[in-house]
């Protein structure tokens, strides 16, 4: 039926990226505890970003597709980037 | 393994990551107007924030995460045809899935309870920001909950197939396709947590 190669991600590859979504999950529970003003938002995003990231590549495979899917997803995230640009655009220069 | 020559492997697996943008762009409205708010109203979406459960929070994300786990495993066992094994992971994702819905439960009639929820006369002699909060709150997560729901449906529907040989490791892309699906549900959550639960 298909003719292109699947890769096969091994149970202890995915063991491992769970293991890192775990510690991850602490330290945003963690660095949101302390008292840092806006920069709470900022860190607890940016691991936010990491996370999802992680689970992007490896336990969704997009780190073995080809050009075509990882493009596509470029071009939706930077959709959803030029929408909340756009709109903070207009809310904060009201 | 039995060999389908008319099914289009790659055109399956594109089609639902085109679904799984829409899906990204819809939570996405919802986070937006999260963030407009939030920037409208600092103190009540703190004061609202603050009476949500964040170790409820913190415990269903842990839950989301293994049944992600065990969902991408699935995928891994089914490559290798070990399709026992597979729909015993499958059946992992399900009973993660269950233990979100009734920590979910928990925390929403408890907020219920308090007379919260969209409309209530509660809210609506509150502060504005804090409706708006909540509101938000019960919107996202319900369609969320939603995708939980539906993922798990999915994935028993699948693991089913699984059992029967149906999908094996000639042709697994269902599975593939579900375990995406329930990724996303996963992927969405991670950023739930943190707005709700722990920023405010």
């Amino acid at each position: 039926m298909n003719d292109q190669s699947h890769h096969i991600i091994s149970y202890r590859k995915l063991t491992g990226i769970w293991l890192a979504l775990l510690a991850l999950t602490a330290l945003t529970v963690g660095i949101t505890r302390l008292e840092l003003g806006g920069y709470k938002v900022l860190g607890a995003l940016t691991i936010a970003c990491l996370k999802a990231g992680l689970v992007i590549a490896v336990f969704m495979h997009m780190k073995y597709e080809g050009r075509l899917l990882r493009w596509l997803l470029f071009l939706a995230l930077l959709t959803l980037a030029i929408f909340i640009g756009l709109t903070f655009f207009d809310v904060l220069y009201r | 393994m039995t060999h389908h020559p008319d099914k289009d492997y790659a055109g399956a697996k594109l089609g639902m990551w085109l679904f799984l943008f829409t899906e990204i762009i819809l939570f996405g409205g919802l986070f937006l107007l999260y963030a407009v708010y939030l920037r409208s109203y600092p103190q009540e979406f703190a004061a609202a924030g603050g009476q949500l459960n964040w170790i409820m929070g913190a415990a269903n994300t842990v839950i989301l995460l293994t049944s992600s786990l065990c969902a991408a495993m699935a995928v891994t066992a089914v490559q290798r045809d070990e399709p026992r094994r597979a729909a015993a992971l499958i059946g992992g994702t399900i009973l993660c899935a269950a233990g979100f819905m009734v920590i979910k439960y928990f925390e929403w009639s408890a907020k219920i309870g308090h007379g919260i929820y969209p409309g209530s006369e509660h809210l609506k002699a509150g502060a504005a920001g804090e409706s708006v909060f909540f509101s938000l709150y019960f919107l996202t997560t319900g369609i969320h909950g939603l995708h939980v729901l539906i993922g798990a449906a999915l994935l028993g529907w699948i693991a089913v197939k699984v059992k029967g040989g149906r999908v094996n490791g000639g042709d697994y892309i269902l599975l593939e396709n579900g375990a995406l699906y329930w990724h996303l549900v996963d992927l969405i959550w991670i950023f739930i947590f943190p707005l709700y639960y722990l920023v405010l």
